[in-house]
């Protein structure tokens, strides 16, 4: 099975590539690049002319729900969402039921992702045993199973003592934790930021200073041990501000940023719905061009959805009794493309450098490029295809978008997983 | 001018033209109250649904006589001993009352934004009679109609609001309504209990009783609940009392003679307020309380009127 994909413009960061190329892809890997390259017999010839050939986008940080809530998510409908929004690779968090904090869940994972995922899925191992932030898991087991990084996602280990020990144990495997920062002291009974929104509705606010807090605990944490810290959902400038002194002393520390919270501010809220109350909450005009500016210099590594499907009937309702969370996966890059770089304040090449080489590099993932030999993972966009975004044709299990209805211009045209293009049928 | 919303959400979204028809409407009705037959036939043959998920005698009342005397049949649906209890959500409750047909669902929350999503999830009025620590509009405007009977008119007017300004709906509501109409509002208490960007909703800010209570026309005194002091928010009721309690003494040497002292209730007499205040001439806080009867007669006058009632 050969693939060709002719006259696309390849940007290739990892390889500083910016050019109309062909790329021709056999047994599963990137086997050429090149103008007016001969089709060997049998290949697939896909005409890319004006579209953008890119590296596989990676996105480091959803949650397919599988097991225990099938649902919200499968593995099967998560990796759809995935192709459909073209990531060619998803690292899914350790808040399932029962939690991934052991080897059999891994396992599990794995499995269903094998015959099921339409995209590669790197599952992420709990730090502690159940979520619970009281004992560590069996991170070693995590890892040899096939763990990429460590992370309660969804809570903050709030014990110190206990997240150093994580962190020390885990320097041998060569894999991230992922801290979800955000002090729960601080943001006891929140739904949304602290603020002139919540002073106004009335609803229970986080002030920024919860992530800023333990942003600044994990940076202290990761120079006392020397582990490896990676940031989910930065949303503050003082993250931002943190994490760039950080990086400049030297401290392995790496941040994400989601696209919701580079694109919508607490005003949203206004509106009452559900689906903008996610953690950490949408914060302020001053955070988003803060968030803007780390993405653009470096001082945030990549672009992650944190897609986290809910079913309707847990964001109907009350606001201060729905979910956290929104889903990500199918809106992402069109909401990223449109919003970020058609307006200028992101290069086109950062985004992709953002979304492929560099989540790769920091969780140690092959692909990220589209070196000779390297696996074949490519994303295909459309500069120029306009979309509205229309949640009743997700193919996620569930619809909580604060984008619906969102004219979009730009987006994913194709996805390319392993030399086989990840077809979606139209919903 | 005339009444066009289908609700009564908050007083963030009135203009002053509408405040003003809602505290003439419910002026103009007061007199009812005052009769020997109580009763007028402006809403016969329609149907209000009084649908509290949260605690109250006042207000739940309010809306029920005020319901009754314009002949409207009330339904009174309280979250205890209900579907609630055998776990239905909040919006299938809501839909299944709407099923029936009511022409105004007057309801009570303890989340912010309940109201809202009533009124956009179902085709009656729905009046927000309290939502979390969002608003309460027909307080605030029992509140404005019982000051321009004491004091003659809005303009120029300053109140202060003193106490848990944080999660006090009351005074998100009045906040808004007595800017619209004019009036300069500070609201004072111990900075844990102001919420953070208050200036943004006009109001001014002051941290000693003492200050916020000496130039006014008229002191809102707000409750204090016991779960703030759980909450780490204050040390203790009686450091509260010491520092935030209104007594006559504080009158007599700070505030000015004419000022009105009100309270939305209930009173935790002995604390935000000494009993010689809640009962001393200052205090309207029972007027407030007729004046709520008429208010909640007005507005569900003018939203039923919406709706092609045969008005008043």
């Amino acid at each position: 099975m050969s693939l060709l994909i002719r006259s696309g413009r390849v940007i290739d960061p990892a390889n500083n590539v910016d050019a109309v190329q062909d790329v021709l892809i056999e047994h599963g890997k990137i086997s050429r690049l090149g103008r007016h390259l001969e089709a060997p017999a049998d290949v697939e010839v896909v005409d890319a002319k004006g579209k953008i050939v890119c590296p596989g986008f990676i996105d480091m940080h959803v949650h397919l729900r599988e097991p225990g809530q099938e649902y919200k998510e499968t593995v099967a409908t998560g990796t759809r969402a995935a192709a459909a929004g073209g990531f060619t690779a998803v690292c899914c968090m350790a808040n399932t039921s029962p939690v991934n904090d052991n080897g059999a869940v891994t396992d599990y994972i794995l499995a269903k992702a094998k015959v099921e995922g339409l995209v590669r899925v790197y599952p992420i191992g709990a730090v502690t045993r159940n979520l619970r932030g009281e004992e560590l898991a069996e991170l070693a087991e995590l890892a040899e199973s096939g763990c990429v990084a460590f992370s309660d996602d969804g809570r903050c280990v709030m014990n110190a003592g206990l997240y150093r020990r994580a962190m020390e144990y885990t320097l041998p495997f060569g894999a991230p934790i992922i801290s979800h920062a955000e002090d729960s002291a601080l943001s006891a009974g929140a739904s949304i930021n602290e603020g002139v929104v919540s002073t106004e509705l009335g609803l229970p606010g986080q002030p920024a200073a919860a992530e800023d807090v333990m942003v600044a605990r994990d940076i202290l944490l990761a120079e006392l041990t020397g582990a490896h810290v990676h940031i989910a959902h930065a949303s503050t400038a003082g993250t931002v501000r943190l994490v760039r002194d950080a990086k400049a002393r030297g401290i392995r520390v790496t941040a994400e940023v989601t696209p919701h919270h580079l694109v919508l501010t607490e005003d949203a809220v206004r509106s009452w719905d559900a689906n903008t109350k996610m953690a950490p909450p949408l914060r302020t005009k001053r955070d988003v061009e803060a968030l803007i500016e780390g993405l653009v210099d470096g001082t945030i590594d990549c672009i992650a959805t944190d897609h986290a499907p809910h079913a309707l009937s847990e964001k109907e309702g009350e606001f201060d009794r729905a979910a956290f969370g929104i889903v990500g996966l199918e809106t992402a890059v069109a909401v990223v493309l449109d919003r970020l770089v058609r307006s200028g304040h992101l290069p086109l090449a950062t985004l992709i450098a953002r979304w492929s080489r560099d989540p790769a590099r920091l969780l140690n993932l092959p692909g990220g490029t589209l070196s000779a030999g390297a696996p074949a993972d490519v994303t295909v966009l459309d500069l120029d295809a306009e979309t509205t975004v229309e949640p009743a044709r997700f193919h996620s299990r569930s619809r909580n978008t604060p984008f619906g209805g969102w004219q979009l211009r730009g987006g994913p045209w194709m996805t390319v997983v392993g030399g086989t293009i990840a077809r979606v049928a139209p919903r | 001018m005339g009444w066009t919303r289908k609700d009564l959400l908050s007083m963030r979204e009135l203009d002053a033209g509408e405040i003003t028809l809602l505290v003439d409407t419910a002026a103009s009705l007061q007199e009812i109250a005052s009769r020997d037959i109580k009763k007028v036939p402006a809403l016969r043959g329609k149907t209000v649904v009084n649908l509290f998920y949260e605690s109250s005698t006042r207000t739940r009342t309010s809306f029920e006589i005020a319901g009754k005397w314009l002949s409207a049949d009330v339904i009174n649906f309280s979250a205890s001993g209900s579907s609630t209890t055998k776990g239905e959500s909040f919006i299938d409750t809501a839909k299944n009352i709407a099923a029936m047909s009511p022409d105004v669902v007057v309801v009570r929350h303890s989340s912010a934004g309940a109201a809202d999503l009533l009124a956009r999830e179902l085709p009656c009025s729905i009046v927000n009679a309290g939502d979390g620590a969002h608003e309460h509009p027909t307080q605030a405007l029992l509140d404005l109609l019982t000051i321009r009977e004491k004091k003659g008119h809005f303009d120029g007017l300053h109140v202060a609001i003193v106490g848990d300004i944080a999660h006090s709906r009351v005074a998100r509501s009045d906040i808004h309504g007595m800017r619209k109409l004019g009036m300069t509002v500070t609201v004072a208490g111990p900075p844990t209990l102001i919420p953070p960007f208050v200036q943004e909703l006009g109001a001014k800010v002051s941290y000693r009783l003492e200050d916020a209570i000496g130039d006014v026309d008229v002191i809102m005194m707000l409750r204090l609940q016991q779960e703030r002091m759980t909450a780490g928010l204050i040390p203790s009721l009686r450091e509260y009392a010491r520092f935030w309690g209104l007594t006559l003494d504080k009158l007599a040497r700070h505030a000015r003679p004419d000022v009105l002292i009100m309270h939305p209730g209930p009173v935790n007499r002995g604390i935000e307020l000494a009993p010689e205040v809640a009962d001393g001439p200052y205090s309207v806080i029972l007027d407030q309380v007729s004046r709520g009867v008429a208010v909640r007669m007005g507005v569900l006058l003018l939203l039923a009127g919406h709706k092609g009632g045969d008005g008043a």
